[in-house]
This record gives structure tokens, sequence and C-alpha cells, in this order.
């Protein structure tokens, strides 16, 4: 087993070698969501911060879930995700500094445009959870442990349903990311919950609208969390730190403000 | 049909204005799935001769598991690596993950079973061929080999360019393990799905054309160097 180890490590470290990155520059990573990387924001804001102070942001994309357990790994020096219970319970179990609320936008129900299940009637977000179950109209969900999933399925549990017991029929797990699971549902006429964000930067929206939103019960928050360097040393704390008082300084929260697409804000910074 | 025609006129001006996200991407693409068909061939060609002349114990083990390593799922793969280049893997210290070298290993451990097994199956013709008129003149097993290896050249070029197919449309591993960091580790396949995902299909099947275009010039190019006629082994033998 050592011998074998070492000749792969060996090999590992030639492929050291032939990384195109120069290793001078300082660098960190962040683990984060589809929804802030696909609705343009990082795009927008990474040059100024990058332009600032000199500190490239490798940004790595992926569900709420899956970043958190991604950073649990050690794979990143910052997470910005959307699922407070779920970042308060990371930092409770050491593996962040501590959390930060960054900015907020808010989760939205899309449809067909002749709304089958009449979800624009809807006097809550729980009612369009029961009134899409009731229809046992079509429905797609993330079905991944992302921030909007663990949204959705806290919303089910308010309106004392289970949908898993119709997963299949009505109710479709996709499994797949925010985009990927709003082309299954435009493609088979489908409801679905959003961010508002990932929607109005949606391109293949094919006569789907917004059938119900502001309940307040739809509130989405963006928190901003260290991961902890005393639990992975390798961590650029200091890069990392730089960035999070950035985003959560002046700078940071004007270039939150100002990003529009189509001439709408899609995040809205609310430090406390 | 709008949005078919819609793409190829998206990819048209992408590819004459060269822009340079375009260039970036193709480029890193070519490149990491370009070191990682060299590394294939370094470790699959003398692998894949062994398993056809050798005889050693093991053997027949060894054949089929690499065989069976060919049709392994790429996610599958790349879950592998990241396990093992994440800071809490076992090689966790190199700091790999999300880097174009990742992206090369998963690569590699992708289509090296490929070269092994085709050029095992190339040789293998070969040498039951000519196995005994090797005996009869008394010719080692190495320059053998090398002799198949070389008059099979044509053949391996094919084998290569099946390697460099799986390597440069492959999406599953690069996704998992490159993490698809713009500017770093974005390839042509993981902006593929990411432009999916943002419901901007036109531009994903723009950069499809792209892709498309270049194993279609790689292939032009092959058949293109490739002599119509491949001599065989014996006719050469027998001219000198």
């Amino acid at each position: 087993m050592g011998k074998m180890f070492k000749l792969i490590s060996g090999i590992l470290v030639l492929f050291c070698g032939i990384n195109v990155m120069s290793m001078a520059d300082p660098v960190i990573v962040v683990q984060s969501t589809t929804s802030t990387a696909n609705s343009g924001l990082y795009d927008s804001i990474l040059p100024q911060f990058e332009q600032q102070t000199g500190i490239r942001v490798n940004v790595v994309a992926v569900g709420t879930g899956q970043a958190i357990k991604n950073a649990i790994r050690g794979d990143g020096d910052v997470l910005l995700v959307h699922a407070k219970s779920a970042e308060e319970k990371f930092v409770a179990n050491g593996w962040g500094v501590g959390r930060f609320d960054l900015m907020y936008n808010d989760f939205i129900f899309v449809g067909p445009d002749n709304d089958p299940a009449g979800l624009s009637d809807a006097t809550s977000a729980v009612d369009a959870l029961i009134r899409i179950s009731s229809e046992r109209a079509l429905f797609a969900s993330r079905g991944d442990d992302s921030g909007t999933h663990k949204k959705e399925r806290l919303l089910w549990a308010s309106a004392g349903l289970d949908p898993t017991t119709s997963s299949g029929d009505w109710y479709r797990e996709t499994g797949s990311g925010m985009g990927a699971t709003l082309n299954v549902a435009v493609g088979m006429n489908a409801y679905a919950i959003t961010d508002r964000a990932t929607w109005i930067s949606f391109g293949n929206k094919l006569g789907f609208k917004v059938v119900f939103d502001n309940d307040q019960e739809l509130f989405n928050q963006y928190g901003i969390i260290l991961v902890n360097p005393s639990r992975h040393p390798h961590v650029n704390a200091k890069d990392g730190q730089i960035f999070i008082n950035w985003m959560l300084g002046k700078k940071g929260q004007t270039a939150i403000a100002n990003y529009t697409l189509d001439g709408q804000q899609l995040f809205f910074p609310n430090v406390n | 049909m709008q949005a078919l025609s819609d793409s190829f006129g998206l990819a048209f001006g992408l590819i004459v204005g060269l822009d340079p996200d375009l260039l970036e991407i193709v480029s890193l693409s070519l490149k990491v799935s370009l070191v990682a068909i060299t590394f294939a061939l370094i470790l699959g060609l003398p692998l894949g001769a062994a398993l056809a002349i050798g005889r050693f114990p093991g053997r027949f083990g060894l054949t089929v598991v690499i065989n069976s390593f060919m049709g392994m799922p790429p996610v599958v793969v790349g879950l592998l690596v990241y396990l093992a280049l994440s800071r809490s893997g076992p090689f966790g210290v190199l700091g790999l993950l999300y880097t174009p070298s990742a992206m090369v290993i998963a690569q590699v451990l992708l289509i090296t079973p490929i070269v092994v097994s085709l050029t095992r199956q190339t040789i293998e013709e070969l040498d039951s061929q000519y196995r005994e008129y090797f005996l009869s003149l008394g010719i080692k097993r190495l320059p053998k080999v090398l002799t198949f290896l070389w008059e099979a050249r044509f053949s391996l070029v094919t084998v290569c360019l099946a390697g460099f197919g799986r390597a440069i449309s492959e999406v599953g591993a690069v996704m998992i393990v490159g993490g698809n960091i713009d500017h770093l580790t974005r390839v042509m396949t993981t902006a593929i799905a990411l432009e999916t995902s943002k419901g901007d299909l036109e531009l994903a099947m723009a950069l499809g054309v792209i892709l498309m275009l270049i194993a279609f010039s790689v292939n032009l190019l092959i058949a293109l160097i490739r002599p119509s006629n491949n001599h065989s082994i014996t006719s050469k033998m027998f001219s000198r």
C-alpha cells in the first residue's frame, strides 16, 4: 500500500507540474449555488473585487446541499449559499467560522400559461401547493437537497402533505440543478418553484409565467461563511476573509444592488 | 427548426468573430484532452501489447477488468477522482482538485482502458497471423512487438482518435473534478451544460456545433494523412 501510494503521489505531482495555473496569484475557491452563478451575478461583481484586491475568485456552482458537503470536505475557502438552518448547523459543527446575512430575493411559482391548478388565485404558498396536490397537477421538484429543494420540502411540511408518495406520478423529482429542472418543467408543462433571479435570467421560458409570488414564506436569504481554517489548515482564510469583508461592506453591497437584468434587480443586499 | 438555424448562425458568428471566451474554452478543451490522450498512449500501448503477446499469470483477469472499465460511466470516474483529490481524500494535500490537471487525470482514467483494449485487439490479430513466421525467423518478443506496433500504426491512429473523442466529448467527470470554473476549468462540454441549464439553448447548441466541427476537422485530417492502401506486413518483408 505504502509503495503504491508513493508511486501514485509521484505521478500526481507530475500532474501538478503541468498545471497552467500560476500559483503566485492569491486565489480563493467559493462553493456556491447555481442561482447566483447562472443569473450572472458573479460575472458582474467579481471582476470589481478582483480588480480592487488582486485576489482571484474561483466559483464552483452546485446545489446548496452539495456546496455545504464540499466545504465540509475542505474543498473551498468560502461558502455562499441559501439555506439558513443548514448554514447555521454547518457553523455550529465547527466547519465554518461565522455566518452573515448577505442578500436576499424570493422564490416564485412558475407554470404553464393556462395555469391548470389555478395558482394565481392561491392565497399563500402553502395554499398553492395544496391546489397542485389536489388537482394532481404536474410538479417538477429539484429533488437534489439544494437550497430551493429544502425550501420546497419545508412548504410541503407546512401544508401537511407528503408529495413523495406520488413521486413519478404528478410529483416529478428531477435530481438536477435549477435550470435543468426549469427545462424539464417547461418541457412537460409542470409547475416548479424557483428563485426569481434564475427565472429572470432563464432563456427557455416558452410561454411559462410566474403564477404565484409575494408571500413572506417565499423569502430567500443568502448567507456567507468562511470555512474554518482550524478544521482545514490549507484554507486561505486571509483572502477568504478579505472577500467576505468586501461582500459585506459598502463596495460589495453596492455592487450586488447595482446588478440588474432586463431592468430588474435580482438580489437585494441586506447585511444587518 | 427556428432554434436550430439560430444555433448555426450563432456558431458561425462566434467562430468568425474569434470570440475570446470561446477561444479560451476551445483551447483548454484541446489542451486537456491532448495531454490526456498522450498519457493514455504512454500507459496503454505497452500494456495493450503486453496483454496481447505476453503470457503471465493474471493476464486473463486483467483483460476482463480493463475491458469492463471501457464502459465505466464518466460520472463514476469523476466521483472516484474527486474523492481521491478532495482535501479530505488521500491525495488532498496536493491541491489538485478544481484544476485542469484533475481533469486530465479523470480523462486518463477514462480513456486508457480504451487504448489498452483496442491495442490488445490489434496486436493480437497480427500475432495470430504472423506468430509462426516470426518464430521461424527466431525474432525475439520485444522487436516483434515493436514491429507489430509500427505496422499497426494506422490502426493505432484510430485507437488514438477513439480515445481523444471520448475525452473531449465527456462532461460528467470533468464537471465534478474541474468544477466548471470560468477562465480556469471551463471546457466545451461543461460550457454546453451550463448554457443548457441557463435555458440558453441556442448558445448551447452553437457550442455543440463548434465541438462537432472540431471532431470533424480532426477526422478529416487523419483521413487525409492516412494512405489509401494500407500495405501489408508480409509484402514488405518479402520485398527485402
